[in-house]
């Protein structure tokens, strides 16, 4: 049987008795982002988190496609491997998949997960490979200067959309969650000790955990949280999600409606007992996929931290196991053996 | 009754019948008595890519052909001598192969009216004139196997099912194949349906007993063993061949070997084959599509394992940017190609040479690659071999040509020692490589011009490499444009300077001036097309190119040496391409592309037309 890691997402990465220092995952390269950029502060948080881990440095790598966001390995002083448009999940699939003792992690924006590697992104998910993907959602292309991205709002009038975007967007958050992710997560460049509790958890998890990271574009989609970062409204609008809490903000509350629908009302009319606690680890989505489906309309009020973190085997344990079992079954494999496998004859 | 026996030096049998009739395991099984009675022999599957065309049309036709002889051949065959032919469609779409006095056995049985009518017959040919011209045995193969399953638990759907083992007892009569693999193997086949196994048993008998016993066959055929090489055989097919290959290699490389693949034909059974050994530590990684596959594969030859990806010309066209990719990371990467018949989807059960152009050149940017073809469907084995000995030590994507012609076909395999297999493990590099400790991940070998591989894993190597163009040595990236004309010819002066043997030439008395080139699966038909004329005392010399990039360093030398050079290919002249541009040889062509190999009569006559020619 399969024994479940729940936890132990990095149970098999070897550890390091070394003390390290966010100045041991900086490497020597310039930072080459637009000053004021979201990025910088998610590469921060990253660096000062991965000390925590304390993992051998050596068996961490950083993944990415095409984009920005991409370019994050350059500046990690780990292994690294920037790779091309929309593939990043499929190139750490195998990395990760033969090499349990990696910590793996994927970089990734909403064009090169969303649009060009979707493919890729859903069936990650679904397998549940020992992975990170940090998806960091800007809501607009950068790198190509400005484009319409699949997370753009409709309408959105950019370089390549005069009259305004005309394709509905995906919720990131339901995508995966669709595609039977069993961790996924949404946080905030902005808020670093948010970030990091996230990325505590993603790391825990065994499988591929998803986490979506809002962050500013100030040069192409400026301001695009900004509701989410302003102290006038943000503690009113931000729902956060902790397993086994009340669902609130400062002012609002959830609660499940008779018909089983959830909907949010104000905090001061409901008793404590009726708002909705949170279940990150239900087996049953459907509540997460609903807490997903409240932003609308948008930035009324967003649910942020773990919609789900269930457990469920990790596709890479189970490819190891299987070719453990062939060898229980059948011992070891011998080349002779198995080129004479076949009928054969022999002549002379 | 007592029987003539008759002896000859080779046979040419083909099974046609609906993609529903069993021809393809027919085949199968009589080749495997084939084998096992010591003749050499060459097989040719054809079959739709259908799995069940609409019952007795034209379209629906699956073949089998089979040679055999009591001496070494190197096709399949060009025309059967035999033809069994399970109803009117498969006599149809087949007689034109056929030579004047060839054997036709039919199942009459099918040749109905309606049956007839499905394929544009207006009169019944065996009522006819029309097949006068063949010697023709009208068997009831489908009643003859109900009535002798009569008394078995069967529908008599399930009865007539086994009317190819009743055709394939037939001929194992009519060409004295031993018999008791067959039962072993059927027992095996239906152990857990031991009615079907019996019924199948007992078919296969009843049609042995009807050749010994009915008139309508008064003489059975000999073809003794073949004077092949010492050694221990088995059939195999190229697909499959391949596949030990890959194994084979990982076990000389010291690495593990991960396959990433999506399912396409003909190449699929690679995959399905290497699935079967996960104790020799082989990962298969189904993947959501090509990209994946070869992304997958490119990930894990990250990590230290030898990755492969297998695929057909569809496949190779999705996987072009993962490919530059791994020509600029500089990481060791297969590209196994089962050639198939395009351009789009074409004819994916048939054969062609038509992706040489695009393995070579198929990728944006200056990107090569080296190119490594097979020549028969047992040399797939030694083909994967070295095309994994070139991506370990040249730290490359390599491309490996194969075709649906040796996919499927088969031929007897004399097995390598396993000591006589070469060592082609090279170690990773563990310590630094530069001044104060640090690692140059771009810093190249002064003989192979390979970079250092270094996994993750390594303490003090971590390094980032990636798609974007890297300084020499530091591997940082950089829009230097000195920086990049060198790196560009770096990578391109890596690939020219792979050691590959020389060219070979085969000219027994040296003096042929004209020489016959081939590339890939056309070696057998082309080398049997040699033996011909020279048989008929015409010279001819032959050579055969098993690497494409680089091209053996003689390959210019030897092209020149000959007053003509002749190049059959399967395709409309890749290769001749190629050399006319880089040698300046006016290189004749000779091209067909019908999605199946040359015949050796064919190229028999091109090859006299040059050599008859001023």
């Amino acid at each position: 049987m399969t024994e479940l890691l729940n936890g132990k997402g990095l149970s098999l990465v070897p550890k390091t008795d070394a003390k390290q220092t966010l100045k041991d995952f900086k490497s020597d390269q310039e930072v080459r982002w637009c000053p004021g950029c979201g990025d910088y502060a998610i590469l921060a948080a990253v660096q000062s988190f991965l000390p925590e881990l304390g993992l051998r440095r050596e068996n961490i790598v950083f993944v990415s496609g095409i984009g920005c966001s991409s370019r994050f390995p350059y500046y990690l002083d780990t292994y690294g491997f920037h790779s091309i448009h929309g593939r990043a999940p499929a190139i750490a699939t195998g990395l990760a998949a033969s090499r349990p003792d990696l910590s793996v992690w994927v970089i990734t924006g909403d064009g090169d997960a969303l649009s060009i590697g979707g493919n890729h992104l859903i069936h990650a998910l679904r397998r549940n490979v020992n992975l990170n993907i940090l998806l960091f959602n800007n809501r607009i292309y950068g790198l190509t200067k400005g484009q319409y991205s699949p997370t753009s709002e409709v309408g959105k009038i950019t370089k390549s959309t005069p009259m305004g975007s005309l394709d509905k967007p995906f919720n990131p958050i339901s995508l995966a969650l669709g595609a039977e992710a069993s961790f996924v997560a949404r946080t905030i460049d902005s808020d670093r000790k948010h970030l990091q509790s996230v990325l505590r958890e993603a790391t825990a998890h065994r499988g591929t955990s998803l986490v979506e990271i809002y962050q500013n574009c100030n040069i192409f989609n400026d301001n695009a949280f900004e509701p989410l970062k302003d102290p006038e409204v943000r503690d009113d609008i931000t729902l956060r999600l902790e397993h086994g809490q009340p669902i609130v903000s400062a002012s609002k509350a959830v609660v499940r409606g008779d018909d089983g629908r959830i909907s949010v009302v104000p905090r001061a009319d409901v008793a404590a007992e009726r708002i909705l606690v949170h279940d990150a680890h239900s087996p049953d989505p459907s509540v997460a996929f609903a807490l997903s489906r409240l932003d609308e309309p948008a930035f009324e009020h967003v649910p942020i931290g773990i919609f789900r973190q269930v457990d469920r085997p990790a596709y890479d344990v189970l490819m190891a196991e299987q070719l453990e079992e062939a060898v229980a079954q059948q011992g070891p494999g011998d080349l002779s053996e198995l080129l004479m496998g076949g009928d054969t004859w022999r002549i002379g | 009754m007592t029987k003539q026996v008759q002896q000859l030096d080779r046979v040419i049998i083909r099974f046609a019948g609906d993609s529903g009739d069993g021809m393809q395991l027919t085949g199968d099984r009589f080749t495997a008595g084939t084998a096992e009675f010591g003749n050499d022999l060459s097989t040719l599957p054809n079959f739709p890519a259908e799995i069940r065309a609409p019952a007795g049309t034209l379209p629906g036709v699956s073949s089998f052909q089979l040679h055999f002889a009591d001496h070494d051949i190197l096709t399949p065959g060009d025309a059967p001598n035999v033809l069994v032919a399970m109803n009117p469609a498969a006599l149809k779409a087949n007689l034109g192969d056929l030579p004047r006095g060839a054997d036709i056995i039919v199942n009459t049985d099918e040749f109905t009216k309606r049956n007839l009518q499905k394929v544009g017959y207006e009169t019944n040919p065996l009522e006819d004139d029309s097949l006068a011209e063949w010697r023709v045995h009208a068997v009831p193969l489908t009643s003859l196997t109900v009535k002798a399953l009569e008394g078995f638990d069967l529908s008599k759907k399930d009865a007539e099912r086994s009317k190819n083992m009743f055709a394939l007892g037939l001929l194992s009569w009519l060409y004295h194949r031993p018999i008791e693999h067959t039962i072993t193997f059927l027992q095996q086949k239906f152990a857990k349906k031991p009615e079907i196994a019996k019924a199948n048993i007992a078919a296969f008998q009843a049609g042995w007993n009807y050749g010994e016993t009915t008139e309508s066959f008064s003489v059975s055929y000999e073809v003794k063993p073949a004077r092949l090489a010492p050694g221990v055989y088995r059939n195999i097919s190229g697909n499959q061949a391949l596949a030990y290959g890959l194994i084979a290699a990982s076990v000389q490389a010291k690495l593990p070997l991960f396959l990433g693949s999506y399912p396409i034909t003909p190449a699929s059974d690679i995959l399905h084959e290497l699935s079967k050994h996960k104790r020799f530590g082989v990962r298969t990684f189904q993947a959501e599509d090509e990209i994946a596959g070869v992304g997958a594969a490119l990930g894990a030859a990250f990590g230290g394992a030898l990755g492969v990806t297998t695929t057909s010309g569809p496949g190779v066209a999705l996987k072009a940017e993962t490919v530059g990719l791994g020509v600029t990371t500089e990481l060791p990467l297969i590209i196994v190609d089962v050639q198939r018949a395009g351009p789009s989807t074409g004819m994916p059960t048939k054969t062609e040479q038509t992706d040489l152009l695009m393995a070579m050149y198929g990728r944006n940017g200056e990107s090569p690659v080296p190119v490594v073809a097979p020549m028969s469907p047992s040399d797939c084995f030694d083909a994967a071999i070295e095309a994994a000995r070139i991506a370990v030590k040249y730290r490359t994507p390599v491309m490996l040509l194969s075709d649906g012609y040796l996919a499927n076909g088969s031929e007897p395999w004399r097995l390598p020692e396993i000591s006589e297999l070469p060592d082609i493990s090279q170690a990773f590099t563990t310590e630094p490589n530069g001044e104060d400790g640090a690692f140059l991940p771009f810093k190249r070998d002064d003989e192979t011009l390979a970079r250092p591989w270094a996994i993750p894993g390594t303490p003090g190597l971590e390094h980032r490499i990636g798609g974007i163009e890297k300084a020499d040595g530091t591997g940082n990236i950089s829009y230097d444009p000195n920086n990049h004309d060198l790196m560009v010819r770096l990578r391109a002066a890596k690939i020219a300077g792979i050691d590959v043997p020389d060219l070979e030439v085969d000219d027994p008395d040296g003096d042929a001036r004209v020489l016959v080139l081939g590339w890939g699966s056309t070696y057998g038909p082309i080398a049997a097309a040699v033996r011909r004329i020279r048989k008929s005392g015409g010279k001819v010399a032959q050579a055969h190119l098993r690497h494409l990039n680089p091209l053996p360093g003689n390959t210019g030398e030897v092209l020149k040496g000959y007053d003509k050079v002749l190049l059959p290919e399967i395709n409309l002249g890749q290769l001749a391409l190629l050399l006319r541009a880089r040698f300046l040889v006016d290189i004749i062509s000779y091209n067909r592309v019908r999605g199946l190999p040359f015949k050796a009569e064919e190229l028999a006559g091109v090859i006299q037309d040059v050599i008859d020619s001023d």
